[in-house]
């Protein structure tokens, strides 16, 4: 058996998913594996296949929180397990691990039930989180960059910025299981139960309605800044690359702002993205 | 004055790993620590807070690379966007040498996030080698393999841990990273006497020593990092000192972390230790 053969059989055998008590499957493959005089095979197999279904679904249960107040711990450990067998770790880092969550639940909607699409909403808001807290800064066009946009001109966002068009206003949701979180520590028996009362009663009654987020970082803090419709179109056509004119144009189509409207809504919002450091220059075209 | 050519940072003396518990206190304390483990992953990102707070620490201290999925025993080459990350951190740090494990922990594009056990025999130790060979001169920095913890052997292997570990570094001309709790571990769970594996480990090329807790089970021991150093351990620790002579040592303390202060003074107790007049006979 070669080095390659014996990988593939290990790691079979350990990411196969344990049973319901945690317990490696009865028909795992480990007669590769020497027993000893207190473990059989299997049992020193079991070590590493607990281990490693510990840590991944150790990850995912720290990496959407608000995924889990959505679906309550028992669902969300269902969904992390199914999650996982399906889409193992592509990554050298954890950091990743979620990265195809939104995807995979798209596809598989009974994990989520009548909660799908608020559960999706609360994935993507996740998701966007993590990028937004390690993503890429770069040089920020400065304000006498911006007194020379023309319309032809074009932008980058910052590359930790992500753009959401959400059905469901997830954001004041996570900041509220957020402070949940922190507030833990402190807090008596009685007082938890009370405040997971509180959030499982306000994760029923989330009603739905049509918001827009730009997930952004400050002084390495993530934010989630809500902005209307007009913002999130040009926000997103200036991230697709169009440039500035045609990207306004895009951002209006279907508004009802009058043109003097419109003006002092594109003067505030370069400020604002000016004020936060959103906009970079574009990305230089390789030679040659 | 080195105590050896892999071990050219003898100076170093005793680091503790930078954990993410101690930053507020090291940050407004200061303390004096004399270099900082960071494992390599935390900080193998584009951007944000992890890169920051690594430079306010390299503003005032010495750091040390260490990785734990650079998987050496891998069958395939070693993945080279990891490479390219680990370069760009190298270059920050400008760390003395980098360490990673004897291990391997993906296959087929599928990571465990784990050290995997090797099956100690003649191929798995050319690959391992030629990977190792392949991460130093990517990285352009002097390379230290660690030894894991284990929990199961392989009908397929060859030879001992021990002799693989120096069919491992003799091919790859590589330095070590001796892990004295992780030979104690592994003793335990396949029987074998910890001293054999000390005193058939090559002493001129151990670059660094880790000292950490571990987790006692029925059947079993853990490698668990969230318990002082044992007095068995400490004993070890003593011994691989007084033969490979003064080594850069660093506490690892990974999970259910106390204090700043409890950390750094259980790392300072290897201080009784570290100055032994070496052996003369290896």
């Amino acid at each position: 058996m070669t080095l390659l053969e014996v990988q593939r059989r290990m790691a079979h055998a350990i990411l196969q998913p344990l049973t319901g008590s945690d317990r490696i499957g009865p028909k795992t493959d480990a007669e590769f594996i020497k027993p000893n005089d207190r473990l059989t095979a299997a049992e020193r197999l079991e070590i590493y296949s607990r281990s490693y279904w510990f840590r991944v679904l150790d990850s995912l249960y720290d990496d959407f929180p608000g995924l889990r107040a959505v679906l309550g711990d028992r669902t969300f450990h269902r969904l992390s397990r199914a999650y996982l067998t399906e889409c193992p770790s592509q990554s050298f880092t954890l950091r990743n691990l979620g990265s195809r969550l939104e995807d995979w639940l798209r596809r598989n909607p009974k994990f989520a039930g009548s909660r799908h699409a608020l559960a999706l909403d609360m994935a993507r808001l996740e998701w966007a989180h993590i990028e937004a807290f390690d993503n890429a800064a770069e040089k920020v066009l400065g304000p006498e960059d911006l007194l020379e946009l023309g319309p032809r001109f074009r932008v980058r966002l910052q590359p930790y910025i992500r753009l959401l068009a959400l059905q469901y206003p997830v954001d004041d949701l996570r900041i509220q299981v957020n402070r949940a979180s922190d507030e833990r520590g402190a807090a008596s028996n009685a007082a938890l139960k009370q405040r997971h009362r509180d959030m499982t009663k306000r994760v029923s009654s989330s009603k739905s309605e049509q918001i827009f987020l730009a997930v952004h970082r400050l002084d390495f803090t993530v934010y989630y800044r809500r902005i209307n419709a007009e913002e999130y179109r040009l926000l997103s056509a200036l991230s697709d690359g169009k440039p500035i004119a045609k990207a306004i144009r895009r951002a209006f189509e279907d508004s009802s702002a009058s043109t003097e409207q419109q003006r002092s809504m594109l003067e505030k919002w370069f400020a604002v993205w000016a004020e936060l450091g959103w906009l970079c220059p574009p990305a230089r075209r390789k030679q040659g | 004055m080195p105590a050896n050519r892999f071990n050219a940072f003898t100076d170093h003396g005793i680091g503790i790993g930078l954990r993410i518990p101690h930053y507020a206190h090291i940050f407004e304390k200061k303390p004096v620590v004399d270099w900082f483990e960071i494992i390599s992953e935390n900080y193998m990102v584009d951007g944000g807070r992890p890169l920051a707070t690594l430079d306010r620490i390299l503003e005032q201290y010495r750091v040390v690379q260490h990785g734990v999925s650079m998987y050496f025993g891998s069958a395939e080459r070693l993945n080279r966007e990891h490479l390219r990350r680990l370069k760009t951190l190298v270059k920050r740090t400008k760390t003395p040498w980098l360490s990673d494990h004897l291990c391997w922990g993906s296959v087929d594009g599928t990571y465990s996030h784990d050290l995997l056990p090797m099956p100690y025999t003649f191929e798995a130790a050319k690959i391992t080698a030629r990977n190792i060979r392949d991460a130093r001169d990517y990285l352009e920095v002097p390379i230290a393999v660690e030894n894991v913890s284990s929990y199961a052997e392989f009908h397929l292997s060859e030879m001992t841990e021990w002799e693989f570990l120096n069919e491992v570094v003799e091919r790859a001309d590589c330095g070590i990273l001796l892990d004295v709790n992780n030979i104690y571990v592994s003793s335990k769970n396949h029987d074998f006497d910890p001293y054999q594996y000390l005193n058939s480990v090559p002493a001129e090329r151990v670059a660094q020593i880790h000292i950490a807790g571990h987790s006692k089970f029925k059947k079993y021991v853990l490698d668990t990092h969230d318990h002082p150093v044992i007095d068995p351990v400490w004993k070890m620790y003593e011994h691989a000192i007084k033969r490979i002579g003064p080594t850069a040592t660093l506490l690892e303390w990974d999970d259910k972390i106390p204090s700043f202060d409890e950390v750094h003074a259980e790392a300072r107790k290897a201080e009784k230790y570290i100055h032994a007049p070496a052996l003369v006979a290896l």
